[in-house]
């Protein structure tokens, strides 16, 4: 089964040019194809992982350019990561198929829409297996193109379209880093193989700053695609999607390719301290940045969007202190339990038809189901204990102290704080208490959205189980077998255990007796007018200060060479073009097609020339 | 006759011809433009036959010459006047500043 994992990526290509070509105007019929195309994947993709539990990697490889002593290939890997990966990009994608087979009921461009998740699905999952940086360079850049289509999808609406052009900017600044970490190391080394660049870092043949610069630079491209700061205000702004693309995009596989980067090269940041140092204080940084701002947030989505930028901080912590396994199992963890919550968002949104938390309430008893997975999501993002989040985030959190960086660790614990509390203030906000007037109305959503949250939920709540100190480390085993990295022994005090338990049950209990019990409302408080409240709901004016220092500059710039292009280029061009047109002018004055006109100049001419002649030879004048 | 000077035939030819030029070069009407035609050519007729007469070998070539121009002046007018009427079929226009279809 594993010699045939090309076919993986494949079937959503097919998916996606049958949809499109043949299908554009039937949605039921399209929609169907589509989700029979992503159940195989789906199937093949697990037949893989399991294949990889049993067997070894495997890396096939065909020559594709041969420039003079240089062979690029083109190919396919299956290693411990990789597989994991493909399982749960096809898998949510699966989930996310089958959830907007109700969501999307009654689009006129449904089709196009499963369409275009195909090809995001396709490029995601050919990333996945690149076994080299520049096939991973291209399909980085045709998931950035997915991304864009699915974000830019209600078209029509001016802040759809924003949207979609800012993801599309803003990555790009990360991508053009990657690209430039890509062509450094091809310099140095001479190949794009991971195996090769590798082998080379191992047997010392790359200097140390190289492999700093080179390793920094590729994290610049993963700052991109995970929204992390300073590039992450791209990634709320992407809520203009449909939710569901929310769900697989922009919470459980693109924004994880950064950090899927950082793992498949991290033999590369663990030997330079200053680029895992790096990446460390980034995601540190974002980490609580990222929760303080969806601290304050009133649209559910944007909550979910700063939570997801905050979590992925978290796993970039971990890799910048060695946590491999800690970042890869949050990265997994953290797929199940974001997309089951962006589903729910999902269906709650499609139920009381506004995405203002504030303005929900008491939807427990309307909508029983999302509300229950809700809830599992929420536990297990605040690490609750014994659900998947909890694993996970303790697994970071004992990376961060056994790097020895108590500052980052207390910062990391603080987060798990914030976590809990501002996703327990939406929990409470929209489930619990009076009912509101937006739910009144409300009616729990079909089974197409139903089933595949609760297929999610049961992942949330066990996933965590498959890497613990209590039973075994199963994904430890599995990922440290084939990945090329060192790992150190650490002896983690217990007492972090119990201060991770200690924070999550304070951020819960924080929040019910803030947004639970008194149900505080901040855009009614009179806490909304201080100006601590609006510079975090305002996001700190990061979009502000970005408009300010690189927009309007670079609009005035375009400006002044818009002013030099219309009067110095075009006025000389307006000039020569005009002296050209006057000779014609003339010339076409003179061919005027009137036969008297030629007859007259005719004669007068003739008689100038007598004229002439009689003065010079004739001695007229005598 | 012979009193008659050369000089008074060729300044009645350059008379004549240049009435014709003129007509030719700015009369619409195609009909009186066929005409100054004529008189240009019958100008050019009255040289030969002065020339003929008042030359340094007076003979009669000048005199039959002027004869063949007659009969070519008059096949030469039948056709014009016949392509004329062909072209106020297409185009009921006899002013030659409109007769610039191929221009266009």
């Amino acid at each position: 089964m594993i010699h045939s994992a090309w076919l993986i990526p494949v079937l959503p290509l097919l998916s996606f040019l049958i949809v499109i070509l043949f299908l554009r105007n039937k949605p039921k019929l399209g929609s169907l194809v589509a989700n029979c195309f992503s159940l195989i994947t789906f199937i093949l993709a697990t037949l893989v992982l399991v294949g990889r539990l049993q067997g070894d990697s495997l890396l096939r490889e065909w020559n594709w350019l041969e420039v003079g002593s240089t062979t690029i290939t083109l190919g396919f890997e299956i290693n411990a990561l990789n597989s994991l990966m493909l399982f749960i990009v096809s898998f949510v994608s699966f989930l996310v198929n089958v959830y907007s087979l109700e969501y999307m009921e009654g689009d006129d461009r449904k089709s196009i829409f499963f369409a275009y998740l195909g090809l995001f699905t396709f490029a995601m999952l050919a990333l996945v297996i690149s076994p080299n940086l520049l096939q991973t360079y291209i399909f980085w850049e045709l998931v950035g193109l997915g991304s864009f289509l699915l974000i830019g999808f209600y078209f029509y609406k001016d802040s759809a379209r924003a949207a979609a052009k800012k993801a599309f900017i803003m990555t790009r600044i990360g991508d053009v880093g990657l690209l430039i970490g890509i062509l450094l190391l091809f310099t140095q080394v001479g190949s794009f193989e991971y195996d090769e660049i590798f082998a080379a870092v191992r047997n010392g043949e790359l200097i140390g700053s190289v492999i700093t610069a080179s390793a920094i630079l590729i994290f610049i491209g993963a700052v991109g695609k995970s929204g992390q700061f300073p590039l992450h205000t791209w990634l709320p702004d992407a809520m203009e999607g449909p939710t569901p693309v929310s769900a697989l995009i922009h919470a459980a596989t693109m924004v994880a390719a950064g950090v899927y980067l950082v793992a498949a090269t991290y033999p590369l940041f663990e030997v330079s301290q200053i680029a895992l140092t790096t990446v460390a204080v980034v995601g540190c940084f974002t980490a609580i940045f990222a929760a303080s701002i969806g601290l304050f947030q009133k649209d559910i989505k944007r909550v979910l969007a700063y939570s997801t930028v905050s979590q992925l901080g978290f796993m970039m912590l971990a890799l910048g202190t060695s946590g491999y396994v800690a970042g890869v199992f949050h990265l997994t963890t953290h797929a199940f339990f974001k997309a089951l919550l962006f589903l729910a968002a999902g269906s709650v949104i499609h139920a009381v038809h506004t995405q203002d938390i504030e303005e929900m309430g008491g939807l427990n008893k309307r909508m029983k189901i999302t509300s229950l997975v809700f809830l599992i999501g929420t536990l297990a993002i605040s690490g609750f204990p014994l659900f998947s989040g909890f694993f996970s985030k303790e697994e970071i959190l004992i990376s961060a102290w056994t790097s020895g960086n108590e500052i980052m660790f207390f910062i990391a614990l603080f987060t798990a704080f914030l976590t809990s509390l501002y996703m327990f203030r939406v929990y409470f906000l929209v489930f619990t208490g009076e009912t509101s007037e937006a739910s009144s109305h409300a009616k729990e959503s079909g089974s197409a959205i139903l089933v595949p949250m609760l297929i999610l939920a049961v992942f949330a709540v066990f996933s965590g189980f498959i890497n613990t100190h209590w039973f075994g480390t199963y994904l430890s085993d599995f990922l440290l077998e084939d990945a090329q990295i060192t790992v150190k022994e650490t002896h983690a005090p217990t007492w972090i255990l119990y201060a991770a338990t200690i924070v999550s049950l304070a951020g819960i209990f924080t929040s019910y007796l803030l947004f639970g019990k008194n149900k505080t409302k901040f855009g009614e408080s009179s806490f909304s007018k201080s100006p601590v409240y609006s510079i975090v709901y305002n996001k700190y004016y990061i979009d502000e200060i970005y408009d300010a220092i690189v927009v309007k500059p670079t609009r005035l710039f375009a400006a002044g060479l818009k002013f030099i292009e219309w009067f110095c280029v075009g006025g000389i061009m307006k000039t020569i073009s005009g002296c050209i047109q006057f000779v014609g002018w003339i010339g076409s004055r003179l061919q005027s097609g009137k036969i008297q006109t030629y007859g007259t100049i005719a004669v007068f001419i003739f008689a100038l020339f007598i004229l002439v002649y009689g003065v010079t030879n004739g001695g007229l004048l005598k | 006759m012979s009193s008659i000077p050369a000089s008074s035939f060729l300044l009645l030819a350059i008379i004549l011809f240049c009435i014709g030029l003129y007509g030719a070069l700015t009369k619409r009407n195609t009909v009186v433009v066929l005409i100054s035609i004529e008189l240009m050519l019958n100008a050019a007729n009255i040289n030969l036959v002065t020339f003929s007469k008042y030359g340094l070998t007076p003979n009669l070539t000048g005199h039959i010459f002027s004869l063949f121009v007659m009969a070519v002046a008059a096949a030469e007018a039948a056709v014009a006047l016949a392509i004329l009427i062909a072209l106020y079929r297409n185009k009921p226009t006899i002013l030659i500043d409109e007769m610039d279809d191929l221009k266009h």
